[in-house]
């Protein structure tokens, strides 16, 4: 493995991943990869995670295409310097910031998009010009294999590697020296990471996770509103990888006289959605894993918890099938309430006033997202200025990973750094300044040895008080 | 008052729990959030300096012997244009910045929101203890934080005067300074940030970005290394070692991270450099510089040993060609210039931080770019030539921090260039809007609206919903119009 990355720091240093051109031809063929290779792809998700081709498409196949397409049209643009305003006083000079490379990156990915997480990242690497070293996640065993198996038949094997296996992999990992580590999974791997990067002095993007929760206010508008709320809340809960998504609605906040509507309108679309129980269960991934399966089932077991399911409930461990599942005021210091579920339990707290849902989302850690349904201009204003995440979304869940002008990314517990569209390239980026002086002319004032003059020139100077050094020149100023 | 009892008292871990406590409270009300308070404190930081700028000088005369101008200038002057700048272009920098939205979210407007991050620390260093603790704050209260200044114990006089300025100018119950040493800043450390700006070397930086990874803390390290300058012929030689002199010993006597480290020029050119250099030295610093009065002093016994030793090398102090003088007792040093030392010498292995300048020689000047880039990355390489195409060359091949043509560390007074540096001379950059960027959180906001709800976002999943999903995402012009109409192809 060091001499793997020996190779990535050899090919970096000889200027191989340099060029536009070489840029380009990497982002085309990782198009024309997952051009070539969908069905495999969605064989993969499938075996994986249950999920299906259209929720493959939505959330992974079209996602990297359309990341790929903007990057390649973008990418000229990206590169190129920056000019920075220069004040008169230090003409001429010129003053620019031009983007470099990192150098040998390493992105960690997650299990549940594992497409769109690793390849997501590695667009922005190979964009800004880096040498990358990929360790998807074991979790999703026939997707790390395609992986490992595809990407040198497609990409330049001297500047871009993939690395299989699993926790152990990613500790020896860690202990070597990186010029940029982007982490995409929990705060508590996070924190380790950020760990080992300190020793190096290794600057990390940690994509982290979090309760997102979504405030629904939106239920006494117009029958229709409430209907397409509902909606977009049921598919911003099972939709993504049924709820095991770090951007899923995690649980709801609604207002007491409200909950019944909700319950009612949330039941029908998930039958509508994903049939009518869970011998029926279609177009929804199942949960990954027996730990993750064992995880889900335990925060059920609490009997106050147990008490407050009001749709759902049944699992088949056999099948990793856990149903939708609605839970009304489970209690509030239960595991449900205080971890991030990641999965298909949705709990809905509720308030006497609608209002009160920002001081309850102020109680928790930072989220990545906050979804609010609702109309009120002023309780969005509210919302914005006194909530802190990493992105708010309005009357809709989910879209905002669309949006490639939006930085995606968390703050406090849910990480910090961003990506997505040009901040993926700025991401694996280093800014650096440059200043062009000429040597004439030449300021006196600026050499020793000092005297008063000099001292009220240089004082003039930093005002920028041209009008003052004129006069101190012409001697009309006595220092 | 306040910061009396915290000096009084031991600062131990639960003193800090209680002052980051403290702030987080106040933050929370939503004080430092307030424009106008903002506002206000950046107006008293400028009231602060302009009422005690002989108190400023006389206490970095005390911890540095630094000579009027520069403490006038690189502290003070510098300080007060960053206030005004932020003072005059905060109205922009807290407005929400528009984003662009796609076909793919129709309809919708996005926009990213400024918001400050909370309670952070900043951690500053002994050779510019007023610039390097008050610019990071400056930027800190323009984005509406709480701050923990922790400033120094190696520039005492300094560190005192800020505590108690602070105290009587700016409000205490949202800005705080923490005077200490190590036992303090271990403190400090465990305590739960929402962002960490720490300036001084890479030993500490580590361990403060450890500290910072327990609670997953972004932190901005602006740290050193060996600056480099590659002197190359045919430029105006008087001009260029002028500049290099005010960048040296100018600059805190060589005690400044982005103070040129050492030279790299040819072989050929050695000699008529040195002799530049001797002089415009004597022109400067007169023919006894440890007794000039514009040098500052080594900091201190620990700092001025460490220099010593670099110096009485045995490969190395038969290198000397100007300069060597000390004295002891006033921990001076004289500028000293040092002709080919060898690689592997101590001076050429650490940042040298003093009034000590190798010259190392190459045969052609384009072989000092693969000898910088085969270093750690430093925080700024300066080169002097007239050559066009090398111009372009050093541009796009040295990976440093920062760089600069023709001068050096003047682009620290330009507020348009983020400074920081990369690899092991940091991370994140401030100065100018970049301070209040790097003490935001940048909200992204996506506004969306009920219509225009496609049902092929839904399940039940069928093929012709992917068909139509494909042409959304694709941007298939009749795909996305039938997408728009809500149309479903079940």
């Amino acid at each position: 493995m060091e001499k793997s990355i020996a190779k990535l720091r050899e090919t970096f240093k000889n200027g191989g991943t340099k060029s536009i051109s070489w840029r380009k031809s990497q982002l085309k063929a990782l198009l024309q990869l997952i051009n070539q290779n969908e069905d495999s792809i969605f064989k993969a998700l499938d075996q994986d995670l249950g999920k299906s081709p259209v929720e493959s498409y939505r959330d992974e196949v079209g996602v990297l295409k359309k990341s790929v397409t903007y990057t390649l049209s973008c990418l000229e643009k990206w590169v190129a310097p920056k000019k920075a305003e220069v004040p008169l006083l230090f003409f001429p000079a010129k003053a620019e910031v031009m983007p470099q490379p990192l150098g040998v990156v390493l992105i960690f990915s997650s299990w549940n998009f594992p497409f769109t997480l690793a390849l997501d990242p590695l667009i922005g690497a190979i964009s800004a010009g880096n040498t990358v070293l990929l360790k998807p996640s074991d979790l999703a065993p026939a997707c790390m294999s395609f992986l490992v198996e595809t990407i040198p038949k497609y990409l330049d094997n001297k500047a871009i590697k993939v690395v299989a296996g699993g926790a152990d992999i990613g500790e020896r990992l860690l202990q070597l020296k990186w010029d940029k580590i982007f982490f995409t999974g929990s705060p508590r791997v996070g924190r380790l990471v950020m760990a080992a990067a300190a020793k190096h002095l290794t600057p990390v993007t940690l994509e982290l996770g979090g309760k997102c929760p979504a405030i629904v206010d939106t239920l006494s508008t117009t029958p229709s509103k409430a209907k397409v709320t509902a909606k977009r809340i049921v598919g911003g809960k099972w939709g993504p990888c049924n709820g095991q998504a770090c951007i899923a609605i995690d649980y709801l906040l609604v207002e007491e006289k409200l909950a019944s509507a909700l319950i009612e309108l949330l039941k029908k679309t998930i039958k509508r959605f994903y049939g009518e129980n869970i011998k029926s269960l279609k177009s929804i991934s199942r949960i990954v894993n027996e730990h993750q399966f064992q995880r889900l089932v335990n925060l059920l077991k609490d009997p106050n918890v147990a008490d407050s399911i009001v749709y759902g409930g049944s699992v088949d461990e056999e099948k990793l099938v856990i149903e939708p599942t609605i839970l009304l005021d489970p209690p509030l210091d239960s595991e449900i309430m205080s971890e991030e579920i990641f999965g298909p339990l949705l709990p809905i707290i509720t308030l006497k006033n609608i209002e009160e849902s920002i001081n309850f989302i102020n109680s928790k850690s930072n989220p990545l997202v906050i979804y609010a349904f609702t109309e009120d201009e002023t309780f969005k204003k509210r919302i914005l200025s006194e909530t802190s995440s990493g992105t708010v979304t309005f009357n809709d869940s989910m879209v905002q990973f669309l949006c490639d002008s939006l930085p995606f990314g968390g703050v406090g517990q849910s990480g910090f750094g961003r990506y997505h569209g040009k901040y993926s390239f700025d991401t694996f980026s280093h800014e650096k300044s440059i200043l062009h002086r000429g040597f004439y002319p030449e300021i006196e004032p600026r050499y020793p040895p000092w005297t008063d003059f000099k001292l009220l020139f240089i004082k003039l100077a930093y005002e920028f008080d041209y009008f003052g050094l004129i006069l101190l020149l012409l001697g009309f100023k006595r220092s | 008052m306040a910061s009396e009892v915290e000096k009084k008292a031991v600062f131990d871990i639960d003193s800090a729990k209680e002052v980051v406590q403290e702030l987080r409270a106040s933050f929370v009300a939503g004080k430092t959030k307030d424009y106008e308070w903002r506002r206000t404190q950046l107006k008293a930081m400028l009231k602060m300096m302009d009422e005690n700028e002989p108190q400023i000088v006389a206490a970095l005369r005390d911890d540095l012997s630094k000579p009027e101008l520069e403490s006038s200038i690189y502290e003070i002057a510098m300080l007060k244009n960053s206030c005004k700048l932020a003072l005059k272009k905060m109205k922009h920098w807290v407005m929400p910045e528009k984003a662009k939205t796609s076909l793919a979210t129709f309809p919708s407007s996005a926009e990213i929101v400024s918001e400050p991050l909370g309670v952070v620390l900043v951690i500053s260093a002994w050779n510019y203890p007023l610039l390097l603790s008050l610019d990071p704050v400056i930027g800190a209260i323009a984005a509406g934080n709480a701050i923990v200044l922790k400033p120094s114990e190696i520039s005492p006089a300094t560190a005192s005067l800020l505590a108690k300025l602070v105290a009587n100018y700016m409000d205490s119950s949202c800005i705080k300074v923490v005077e200490g040493a190590v036992p303090e800043t271990t403190a400090l450390l465990e305590q739960k940030w929402d962002k960490i700006m720490y300036t001084g070397n890479g030993r500490i930086g580590r361990i403060v970005m450890a500290a910072a990874a327990k609670h997953l803390t972004p932190v901005v390290l602006e740290l050193g290394g060996k600056c480099p300058v590659i002197v190359d012929s045919g430029i105006n030689l008087q001009v260029a070692t002028r500049r290099i002199i005010a960048g040296k010993w100018g600059c805190n006597n060589g005690q400044a991270c982005i103070s040129p480290d050492y030279i790299i020029t040819t072989k050929d050119y050695a000699v008529e450099l040195v002799d530049s250099f001797k002089c415009e030295l004597e022109r400067f610093y007169g023919k006894n510089p440890l007794e000039s009065k514009d040098l500052s002093r080594v900091v201190n016994s620990n700092h001025f040993a460490r220099l010593l030793k670099l110096l009485d090398e045995d490969k190395v102090s038969s290198k000397i060609v100007y300069g060597g003088e000390r004295d002891k007792s006033n921990l001076k040093i004289a500028p000293t210039i040092l002709l080919d030392v060898p690689q592997d010498s101590l001076i050429m292995n650490e940042e040298i931080f003093g009034p000590l300048l190798p010259i190392i020689t190459i045969d052609k000047v384009e072989d000092s770019f693969d000898l910088i880039n085969s270093g750690t990355k430093p925080l700024a390489v300066y080169m002097f030539t007239n050559n066009k195409k090398l111009k372009e060359k050093f541009v796009e091949k040295v990976s440093a921090g920062g760089l600069v043509i023709n001068d050096t560390t003047v682009h620290l007074a330009e507020p348009t260039l983020p400074f920081g540096g990369v690899g092991d001379s940091g991370m994140g950059a401030y100065h100018g809007k970049f301070s209040f960027d790097t003490f935001s959180h940048k909200k992204a906001v996506l506004y969306r609206s009920f219509a225009g709800d496609a049902p092929l976002r839904y399940p039940p999943y069928t093929n012709g919903k992917l068909r139509l999903l494909k042409a959304l995402l694709g941007g298939s012009i009749l795909g996305i119009i039938r997408a728009l109409m809500g149309w479903s192809k079940a």
